[in-house]
């Protein structure tokens, strides 16, 4: 087949951009029904545990526009066993029934949903309900509850859980001449993408459902619809046309569609509902987890033992569960390894996936330690960590599709200037400021899953792809359309991109960083196979040139099919077709693991992180001034969008390093900066120049494509390589994240 | 958000007729922080009077050099007017310290005086607050209290004032002309505000049916030696932990002969001791009367737990605006490093 590919690794701008920027991609909650909508607002709990008392209605039912409100004492009918509230990607325990009774498990949980005629209505309504509650003593504070932990009985599916303890980690760390030996703490993030959970429910004439949804997933939120409320599949369809961020906060069904639907359905009506920017704070985080991990090296810096132990919030009614110590199993070469993972129920409502979930935070200790025994040992952090390199997972005892990790160290440090680093803590300065560099390896897996798609090849040379993927900003409208167009010599923007809809070929939900690499394959396949029936029916015309080509031999130029090495011999795909009584081409194609090399094979993304840091030592001022990350993610489709998905990662991390943290009042077990104004991301003033390097990675096993995907890589190491930076400018390791102004102040106390 | 009566009167008269007549009125101008303070359930005006059409939209000049800023002058227009920027540029700095272009487009100069407090239990209307409903209790006291006061707190009420232009009209001569049922008054801008005391629901000074209708300030002599520096969770668009509005007058021989140091971020009311600064004449402008003025502003702080940290970053803080201010480096807002 003709590989000089015009679109493939070339930095095509997003096909979706132009809609975006004029405001004009719909997204969830910005969808009429033909019959008008009704609208709903939520009320949440105010307590963080025990039951509802009372309930008084009185004002709120007879406010103007109230059509009806619902709690947990008149909630229509749903399935009856957990299986049915199971989603794709639940967590062992009990899914969350939305108004299922009285009890109160976590602060903010839904308790009312107030539908009206208008927004104002329902929220204005939703005001004027009274509720009582008794209340019992909440537990939220995971460094004080942390020797309740457990180890989970049922495991997540897809995680995997520590691996067996290899050699004697105690005694190898007991006997090696340095140690170091560290708990880290870091506070829960919260999701807050800019598109807010939403859902606008269209009920059909025959009681079909047509859900607008903010989801990472079209199919999952149509199969749990679908069994919550025993409809037939084919009377729920769901659409997610465009996302606007999500970040894994939109794996799993929110309560929204639910509420939306349950009204919907009760009164024959189409329902919109978007939750509030307040309850984002209530849905889906990053578990707030303490770590304990102890590292030792011999002489040479060589790692002789590592022991990880980390302990993560969960909540009351199933146990999230996230890969946070394996990383330090499989980073570096160190043959004496234990690594424990615990959860501790608390009353919050159950985490979930956000940005690199685990590895975020377990990367963060496992390269906030092996730095710290750098300066111990008495070698560059980068040289410890190039040390004690491992071409193989030394948990699974498997070998790598490809690891250019090395790469990564080398192009980063020089563009990042590492070698004229003073290796002493405080022996860099910039005017008043301390100057830090740090830097950290990143590093997580690359999936590929099981995927379909369709492609379609029309007369006159247009060509649709169709899957029901989702593109939650990332840029696979893109993405898919460039492998589309690879195949059949047109450009991106001559491809039409079908996604975000339940109702087309089936695809796991968005997450993973597995998107690229599993739909875009699965697009290549269908592609191929299109090609190889044009070629047949090419093959069939009457003195074909086509006659003895393989479908590897042919290429598609100017909407002919020709032999690749004479385009002066081929056929116009409009005769091929009309030859052969189609107007037509449509195939599908699948794709998914390969269970036989996953026996001996396994694969990851690696990156490194250099930062640098200048702290006003007196006043406590961080500033994260430059950042290169070096990323070694196999064969990159488009470099503009690889490019964004690695600047957000990092930004990203800036805030997990320095910003982002769910504060509890543990006296109520309730967050209270559950605004964009007091919960604190990066804003433009904290985030200066960033480089993203992509190095080269060919690998021919990670997927059809050579792509092992970018959604996460970008963050993993980042919060690690600011700590180490503030580090080296301070002489202060800060263990505790987020590193808040306040803590520069108290370390100085405590130093005193 | 509750329904309510909506007015549009198109003088001050008819806007202060308005306002005396209903105790549930409240004044709408920019409505960054009204707005906001109704959707969540934190207020529940019976009626909004919009003063946006009211002739409140001029800044001028007046002969003694004073700047006289309409209360409907939009943060953005008075920070980059050039004679405010030319010879009150610790005013500007202030202003461009806070919020968003979006928020000072939107924002008023009468509106920022107004805004009420950060404190996480202010805004959520599930949890006591003596601010929000008098006699209910204090959350933040014993709570999550990093962004509370330091100095000048109440057992009630542990609020700060979120303002930044306000620290800058505290350390400079400020007045604030207000317009009521019983006629025009000038309030000193140190006595506009207020303690928490018994009463923490009450902000500032203003009677029943007042409305601010303008700010006057000078302080020209302060144009070589001021700063405005602020700390705070992230390098711009959050409230402060602490902030500092500095103006010194130097004489020749470096002896100090003004000095003003205003505190934002640690009390319900811009914090500043005039009788400390009187003290400062005539000692030299260096790092020693800075610390000493900072020791002595500070001498009354206590922290909440959360928020000790405060008072030793306020000490700094101080003393390095002093410094910047002394220097002629003022902190430059559009550059977040700090000199």
């Amino acid at each position: 087949m003709d590989t000089s590919s015009r679109v493939i690794g070339f930095p095509v701008s997003r096909i979706d951009g132009p809609l975006k920027v004029t405001g004009t991609a719909p997204y969830a909650a910005e969808h009429e029904a033909p019959d008008g909508l009704l609208h709903g607002f939520v009320t949440v709990a105010t307590i963080a545990s025990g039951r509802i008392a009372e309930i008084d209605l009185t004002e709120a039912e007879t406010f103007p526009g109230v059509v009806k409100i619902y709690t947990h004492q008149n909630r229509p009918r749903t399935a009856w066993w957990d299986k049915a509230w199971k989603d794709e990607v639940a967590l062992p325990g009990h899914p969350l029934r939305p108004l299922e009774n009285d009890r109160i498990l976590f602060d903010g949980q839904p308790v009312a949903l107030v539908i009206g005629t208008s927004f104002e209505a329902a929220r204005d309504a939703a005001s004027l309900i009274r509720m009582t509650y008794h209340e019992d003593e909440p537990h939220t504070d995971l460094r004080f509850e942390q020797d309740q932990s457990y180890v989970p009985k049922e495991k997540r599916s897809g995680i995997s859980p520590p691996p067996k303890p290899r050699g004697d980690a105690d005694r190898a760390f007991s006997q090696s001449p340095y140690q170091i030996s560290a708990d880290y703490f870091q506070e829960g993030e919260h999701h807050n993408p800019m598109e807010l959970f939403a859902s606008t429910v269209i009920y059909g004439e025959d009681g079909s459902l047509t859900i607008h949804d903010k989801t990472q997933g079209s199919q999952n939120v149509q199969s749990y619809i679908a069994s919550v409320f025993e409809l037939k599949p084919d009377k729920v369809r769901v659409l997610n046309k465009f996302v606007g961020g999500a970040f894994g906060s939109g794996l799993r069904p929110k309560h929204q569609v639910f509420l939306s639907v349950m009204a919907a359905l009760d009164l024959k009506r189409s329902v919109k509902l978007e939750l509030s920017r307040r309850e984002m704070f209530y849905l889906t985080w990053r578990p707030a987890t303490v770590q304990t991990v102890s590292m030792a090296a011999d002489d040479e810096g060589h790692l002789t033992a590592i022991m990880h132990h980390a302990v993560q919030a969960t909540s009351l009614y199933e146990d999230y569960q996230e890969v946070v110590v394996n990383w330090s199993g499989l980073a570096y070469r160190c043959d004496n390894v234990k690594l424990t993972y615990e959860l501790t129920e608390l009353n919050v409502s159950t985490p979930g996936d956000m940005r690199a979930p685990g590895a975020a935070t377990g990367v963060f200790a496992l390269e906030s330690v092996i730095d710290e025994l750098s300066y111990e040992v008495g070698i560059d952090p980068l040289d410890m960590r190039i040390r004690n390199f491992v071409h193989i997972d030394q948990n699974m005892d498997k070998q790598l599709t490809s690891k250019a990790l090395h790469a990564c160290y080398r192009e980063g440090a020089e563009r990042f200037g590492w070698a004229s680093r003073s290796p002493a803590p405080r022996s860099m300065r910039d005017g008043r400021d301390l100057v830090g560099w740090g830097m950290a390896t990143g590093v997580w897996e690359a999936s590929l899953m099981q995927s379909t798609a369709k492609v379609k090849l029309e007369r006159n040379g247009h060509v649709t792809v169709s899957a029901a993927a989702s593109d939650i900003g990332t840029g696979t409208y893109t993405i898919l359309a460039q492998v589309g167009a690879d195949s059949f010599g047109i450009g991106a923007e001559q491809v039409t991109v079908a996604i975000g809809d339940s109702s087309l070929p089936k695809s796991p939900v968005e997450g993973g960083s597995w998107t690229a690499a599993s739909s875009g394959s699965a697009v290549q396949v269908a592609a191929t196979t299109v090609r190889q029936t044009l070629l047949k029916h090419a093959r069939d015309l009457p003195n074909s040139p086509l006659k003895d080509a393989s479908v590897e031999q042919t290429a598609i130029r100017d909407g002919r099919l020709v032999l690749a090495v004479n385009d002066q011999a081929g056929v116009a795909i409009a005769d091929i077709m009309d030859a052969a009584g189609v107007d037509f081409i449509e195939e599908l194609g699948e794709v998914g693991p390969d269970q036989a090399q996953m026996k001996t094979f396994i694969s990851y993304t690696h990156s490194a992180a250099f930062v640098e840091v200048k702290v006003d030592e007196e006043l406590g001022v961080i500033r994260v001034t430059r950042v290169v990350s070096a990323i070694a993610a196999g064969r990159i489709l488009n470099p503009k969008t690889a490019r964004s998905q690695i600047l957000g990662g990092v930004v990203m991390g800036i805030g997990m390093a320095l910003h982002e943290e769910g504060m509890f009042d543990h006296r109520t077990g309730r967050i209270m900066n559950h605004n964009l104004a007091e919960y604190h991301v990066p804003a433009h003033a904290d985030i200066h120049d960033i480089e993203v390097i992509f190095v080269e990675e060919h690998d021919d096993k990670a997927s059809p494509l050579g792509v092992k995907g970018l959604g996460e890589i970008g963050i993993v190491g980042v919060a690690a390589a600011v700590a180490n930076a503030i580090y080296h400018a301070t002489g202060t390791r800060f263990r505790h994240l987020p590193i808040t102004i306040d803590k520069l102040y108290y370390a100085q106390e405590a130093a005193e | 958000m509750k329904p309510f009566e909506y007015l549009r009167p198109s003088d001050v008269s008819e806007a202060v007729a308005a306002l005396a007549a209903n105790p549930e009125a409240q004044v709408l101008a920019g409505g960054t922080n009204l707005v906001d303070l109704m959707k969540y359930d934190v207020t529940h005006p019976g009626a909004v009077i919009d003063i946006n059409r009211l002739p409140l939209k001029e800044i001028e000049q007046l002969e003694d050099g004073t700047f006289r800023i309409g209360a409907l002058v939009s943060n953005s227009i008075a920070a980059y007017h050039a004679g405010i920027a030319g010879e009150l540029p610790l005013l500007s700095s202030a202003i461009l310290a806070g919020a968003s272009p979006q928020l000072r487009n939107a924002a008023t100069c009468g509106g920022n005086l107004l805004q009420r407090t950060r404190c996480y239990y202010f805004y959520d209307a599930s949890t006591p607050c003596n601010k929000r409903e008098p006699g209910s209790g204090c959350g933040a006291v014993g709570g999550v209290n990093r962004i509370h006061a330091i100095l000048g707190a109440s057992q009630h009420c542990i609020a700060t004032h979120p303002s930044d232009m306000c620290v800058a009209l505290a350390a400079l001569d400020t007045v604030v002309d207000v317009a009521g049922p019983t006629g025009d008054r000038q309030i000193p801008f140190l006595d506009f505000h207020r303690l928490p005391g018994d009463h923490p629901e009450r902000d500032n000074t203003l009677q029943q049916g007042e409305i601010v209708t303008a700010i006057r300030v000078s302080g020209g002599h302060f144009k070589r030696h001021h700063s405005y520096l602020k700390l705070r969770d992230r390098l711009s668009y959050a409230f402060a932990l602490v902030s500092v509005a500095a103006a010194l007058d130097i004489g020749e021989d470096g002896t100090i002969l003004d000095i003003r140091v205003a505190l934002g971020g640690v009390a319900h009311k811009p914090w500043r001791d005039p009788l400390a600064e009187t003290e400062c004449a005539g000692q030299p402008a260096n790092r020693d009367t800075f610390q000493a003025l900072a020791t002595r502003l500070l001498a009354g702080a206590r922290g909440q737990g959360d928020n000790d940290f405060k008072i030793e970053m306020a000490r700094r803080a101080i003393v390095r605006a002093l410094e910047q201010a002394a220097a002629g480096t003022p902190q430059i807002q559009s550059h977040k490093a700090i000199f």
